[in-house]
């Protein structure tokens, strides 16, 4: 056995570089909570390619990703905006296969947590009580059923989530790259113990976490790289330190509208920035615009 | 535990309570439209606030479900357990989540939870006494489309998928559906089972073993449906106020059928009309702050 390193605190352009590749399987969890925007700003800004991109509600994060091409599959179990409608970028990829066609392998979100638990489990397939009855089985051959060998009871079966790349974001990393997070904590702390790699993004880097004992802390060993990208959540949130934007969730409905208008807004704020910093600057410059029209 | 108090700025025009006496020949009022002093939405989201009892274990759906399971709380139900996907389980929100997941779920729950622990131990763990959906697309046997119009992989509207309602639908002891009536939502037959409720009636849900009992009521804007004790199909047991039969034909699909004796639902209380409006006056202002707060992508510190 090969002794686990602890995780690399390192600049985020440097960690997607370094730990995703065209092609990889990709999750980039966050349920409505903590979702890790700033590094899917990078994945786009580095024009990665055919990902496989896994996440329970790919949200506003995954319709800029598969907007901008990045992607040729999608895993997933409610794929709208919350609280707005539908998430348009995705909806033209999987009616009109643009910008490029991209496949959908879709679960119930029993099934795609338990999926995760799986891979963090490292046993090939979850079991659960589900589907019964369900479309979703016709559909999809990643959805099966088994015979419980003691009882005889059949029940559900769904391939364990064992990604290339988890990718979080986090409240804080102690500078050993040890990562606490707290609040509605999703399937985060399963996709990073269940993908070969971790990317994590936090608020912020202190000297001591100040965790009680039952908080959920991931050990800098089970992840490849920490980086400080403050606001990196936006516009989701990071709980105790800033609000959901729900301005920008609606706006969004309107930007992803037409091909054109993404295309514009995705080369302005994305393409065109060097950073998340200068992506900040633009975004406020923009929606200065907008709220002065 | 709970937050009883209601807004002291409500104006109190808007509050009082119902000047008309109801009839089953009152003015039949359109979808959303207010009739006399109150609007239908109001009457569905109140019709199925009435129906959650207190002390009950309620896994609550976004949106519909959610402001109805939340005004039960403020009214007749202080001790209703309200529990979201995302993980908290005995949320009292101070005002309606616009997100599954907002932050002030997770800070008024009395725990939070991950989400495969909602969905394994508390959900499948038969803990759950009622599940509260919304739907896209109905049948008469209480079926549920939120994947797809037309053909799945050529399909004409791509809908945001499951989520967490098969399981729910499934494995929660009973469930409340609540959306508005249309011929578009009230269909035939569904493109896509995403969520079961009793497939082609009968004992067809018995049959499949599931572990809860399915859908025991649908409330709409126009009426109250149960299903048939035998065919499982969706029945009109009550009328909402002003109502006439064929409205609810009208934004069905197919015939309705309707119970021997169709009751007329009791218009909303003052207290239950003034709780409504106070929540979602509560819900305007604080997502309008956040709509301010918004405008400046900088993320400042709560």
């Amino acid at each position: 056995m090969s002794p686990s390193p602890n995780a690399t605190i390192t600049s985020l352009p440097d960690a997607i570089r370094s730990l995703i590749h065209d092609g990889d399987v990709v999750a980039m969890e966050g349920f409505t909570h903590l979702i890790p925007f700033a590094a899917g700003y990078e994945v786009i800004r580095q024009r990665l390619k055919s990902l496989t991109l896994v996440r329970m509600t790919p949200d506003v994060i995954y319709d800029q990703l598969i907007g901008a091409g990045c992607a040729s599959k999608l895993v997933f179990s409610w794929g709208g905006n919350p609280g707005v409608g539908s998430l348009h970028r995705l909806r033209d990829a999987v009616e009109q296969s643009w910008p490029v066609p991209l496949a959908i392998e879709e679960y119930s979100h029993a099934g795609l947590a338990n999926a995760y638990v799986a891979g963090a489990s490292n046993i090939p397939f979850a079991v659960l009580r589900a589907y019964t009855g369900s479309d979703l089985v016709k559909h999809s051959d990643r959805i099966r059923f088994i015979d419980c060998p003691f009882t005889g009871e059949t029940l559900a079966a769904v391939p364990a989530v064992r990604p290339d790349v988890a990718v979080i974001h986090a409240q804080k990393a102690d500078r050993k790259g040890n990562v606490l997070l707290w609040g509605i904590l999703g399937v985060q702390k399963e996709a990073a113990l269940a993908a070969k790699r971790c990317v994590v993004t936090v608020e912020e880097i202190v000297d001591d976490l100040q965790a009680p004992p039952n908080a959920c802390v991931l050990p800098s060993w089970t992840l490849s790289a920490v980086c400080c990208v403050p606001g990196g959540a936006h516009p989701s949130y990071a709980h105790g330190y800033y609000q959901r934007d729900n301005f920008f969730y609606q706006h969004w409905d309107t930007v992803s509208s037409a091909r054109e208008g993404f295309n514009a807004w995705l080369q302005r704020h994305i393409l065109d920035t060097e950073n998340f910093d200068e992506f900040r600057r633009v975004l406020d410059e923009s929606i200065s615009e907008q709220t002065a029209d | 535990m709970t937050n009883r108090t209601t807004d002291a700025t409500a104006n109190p025009e808007e509050t009082s309570g119902p000047q008309v006496e109801r009839s089953g020949t009152a003015t039949p009022a359109a979808p959303g439209a207010r009739s006399a002093n109150f609007t239908t939405t109001e009457m569905m989201t109140i019709a199925a606030a009435r129906l959650l009892k207190n002390n009950a274990v309620c896994f609550v759906g976004i949106g519909l479900p959610s402001t109805a399971a939340n005004l039960a709380r403020l009214t007749h139900a202080p001790d209703v357990v309200l529990i979201y996907e995302s993980g908290p389980i005995g949320a009292k929100p101070h005002v309606l989540p616009l997100s599954i997941g907002d932050g002030d779920l997770a800070e008024t729950a009395d725990t939070v939870v991950s989400t495969p622990e909602i969905f394994r131990y508390w959900l499948q763990g038969g803990r759950i006494d009622v599940g509260f959906l919304g739907a896209a697309q109905i049948d008469r046997f209480a079926n549920i489309n939120t994947t797809v119009i037309g053909d799945y992989h050529h399909p004409k509207t791509r809908l945001p998928g499951a989520g967490g309602a098969p399981e729910i639908a499934s494995s929660a002891k009973e469930v409340f559906v609540i959306l508005k009536q249309t011929a578009r939502a009230f269909v035939e037959k569904i493109d896509f089972i995403t969520s079961v409720g009793f497939l082609d009636g009968g004992d067809a849900r018995v049959r499949l073993g599931l572990p809860g009992n399915g859908p025991v009521v649908v409330v709409t804007d126009l009426c109250i449906m149960e299903p048939d004790p035998q065919t499982k199909e969706l029945t009109v047991t009550s009328l909402h106020p002003g109502v006439a039969r064929e409205q609810v034909q009208a934004a069905t699909a197919w015939p309705v059928r309707f119970a021997a004796q169709v009751h007329q639902t009791s218009p909303p209380t003052p207290a239950e009309l003034e709780n409504l409006r106070d929540l979602e006056r509560r819900t305007a202002i604080a997502h309008q702050r956040s709509v301010a707060s918004g405008s400046s992508s900088r993320p400042r510190r709560d």
